[in-house]
């Protein structure tokens, strides 16, 4: 069965002469249990593809079937409680009045689970967090910290695919490494689904077994992560991207 | 060589409700006309020393060194006035994010003439018509077009390029660049640190390259000091990070997910808390 199946889908900001088509005609399909990345550079459409899915993204047309079903708008509380999404910044997306505990509650009530006491602690526990974590504000925690709260939240309703914003551009390299980890983890352990956005090329490449380039709102190539690798790549975009993340590394 | 900055033993301090907190512990090193990179994760000191070397650091924040010289002549002791001549014509700073270093409401070309009749006495004219012809150095198509632009209708990559722009025109001796290309895309990156990096070369200048990415710094400077807790723990030869010694280093190399070497799981950082009061090594 397929997670996120996605066809001829357009998405748009504004009428008229103001119009600005932010995706174009997108086209990709990511199998249930299958990790997938978007890569392109900022202003190429590739967040908004993933806030059309979660419904954040007002104007769209096109197709979109999350786990073999046509998406509802407004979307219905079945969708949220199997879609969930991590955002970049754990420094903005987290509520700064809020303690982690009112955080995980919340989402977890409005899901209607009961156990709310024990869900909390074993959600910690999977993020790589103590007990200690649980009464504590976001200021309280490094950025990682934050990221991994942020990724809890997103686990709380047991999703079965998780949309990943770049999740770890606001992160230094030593804590980057520690998410991915995680992340990869929590994907074996729970057999998620990842829908992943990064402009990070080794990033993408790490996490995902497919991935597609994005360019001023249009898919121009979707290769899988071996192709990428050694280079097998036709759209002289894609050249230029894997190219220039490669100048930095190599050296 | 000649040695353009020779810093000794440089703190800096903040004094909190906690006691005082050293955010830069003892860093010593020397720029000649050279690319020096400093590396590090936030929270290591590396742009506190950048500001540092300008006295741009706010009470009740402290600088203290031993010695603090740009070409045999003493920073440290200036007065706040005799600092501003040196900040821009002598010292310049490019910031991270060209966004919140433009003022908004004012024409990029005024701008840069502005720093232009600062530091030079020219008139009106002369200044615009170096002004075009620095846009034009920083490879900035149509510059007569930019020169009349906001800061809000150019691009990221070009906003940063302005900057450079404005920060060279009064042709200082050393740039201090604190993370210059992080807010950019990957394929701009590579164009602003090689209009950079042509600039520098070309005017012998020497610059202070601030970064938290190795890769990127290995390519692009001569030598490189790696930060820890406000101290130096490494310094080498650009060249030669990828036989660096000190655990700290090889850690931060490690856990960098790479698509020429994939591996399941990428390697943790492990901290030793001995890192942190070892002493500072001088570069």
């Amino acid at each position: 069965m397929s997670g996120i199946e996605i066809e001829g889908l357009n998405v748009w900001f504004g009428e008229y002469e103001e119009r600005v088509d932010a995706v174009k005609n997108a086209k990709l399909s990511v199998p249930k249990g299958g990790s997938f990345g978007l890569v392109g550079e900022s202003g190429s459409g590739k967040s908004t593809i993933l806030r059309a899915i979660m419904g954040l993204a007002p104007t769209w047309s096109g197709k979109i079937d999350i786990l073999g079903k046509p998406v509802e708008t407004p979307r219905s509380r079945d969708f949220y409680r199997a879609v969930q999404m991590v955002f970049q910044d754990p420094y903005a997306s987290l509520h700064p009045r809020h303690s982690v505990d009112q955080v995980l509650s919340e989402t977890l009530s409005l899901h209607g689970f009961k156990d709310i006491d024990t869900r909390i602690s074993k959600l910690l526990d999977d993020v790589g967090l103590g007990p200690s974590f649980r009464f504590r504000y976001p200021h309280q925690l490094s950025g990682g910290q934050r990221q991994r709260v942020a990724i809890a939240r997103a686990l709380a309703p047991e999703p079965q695919i998780l949309l990943l914003d770049e999740p770890t551009s606001a992160l230094d390299v030593s804590v980057q490494a520690e998410i991915l980890n995680l992340l990869t983890d929590l994907r074996a352990e729970h057999k998620l689904t990842y829908l992943m956005v990064s402009h990070d090329l080794a990033v993408v490449g790490h996490i995902c077994h497919d991935i597609a380039v994005m360019q001023l709102g249009e898919i121009v190539e979707t290769l899988g992560v071996e192709d990428m690798r050694a280079m097998r790549t036709e759209h002289p975009y894609t050249k230029h991207l894997l190219e220039s993340s490669l100048q930095s590394a190599a050296r | 060589m000649s040695k353009l900055l020779e810093v000794e033993n440089l703190w800096v301090k903040f004094p909190t409700r906690n006691g005082v907190f050293d955010a830069v512990r003892g860093v010593s090193f020397s720029l000649g006309q050279e690319r020096l990179g400093i590396v590090g994760e936030s929270g290591s000191g590396k742009s506190m020393t950048g500001r540092a070397i300008l006295r741009l650091i706010r009470p009740p924040g402290m600088i203290e060194a031993d010695k603090m010289e740009l070409e045999g002549v003493d920073l440290l002791g200036r007065s706040e006035r005799e600092m501003r001549k040196v900040r821009g014509q002598q010292i310049s700073m490019i910031m991270q994010d060209p966004k919140f270093s433009l003022n908004p409401v004012m024409r990029v070309g005024a701008q840069i003439s502005e720093a232009y009749r600062l530091h030079a006495k020219v008139s009106k004219k002369e200044a615009k018509r170096k002004a075009i012809a620095m846009l034009e150095a920083v490879a900035i198509r149509d510059p007569e077009r930019v020169y009349r632009m906001f800061p809000h209708e150019v691009s990221g990559g070009m906003g940063q390029r302005i900057m450079i722009a404005m920060m060279l025109i009064p042709d200082p001796k050393i740039m201090i660049a604190d993370e210059p290309t992080s807010a950019l895309d990957v394929s701009v990156q590579m164009q602003v640190l090689e209009i950079m990096d042509k600039l520098v070369k070309d005017r012998g200048m020497g610059l202070i390259f601030i970064s938290h990415d190795l890769n990127l710094v290995s390519s692009f400077c001569d030598r490189v000091l790696i930060m820890y807790a406000g101290r130096v723990v490494e310094t080498l030869p650009a060249d030669k990070l990828h036989e660096a010694q000190h655990p700290y280093t090889r850690g931060l190399l490690n856990s960098l997910p790479r698509l020429d070497a994939p591996k399941e799981r990428l390697d943790v950082l492990q901290r030793d808390p001995a890192w942190a009061t070892e002493e500072s090594v001088s570069g």
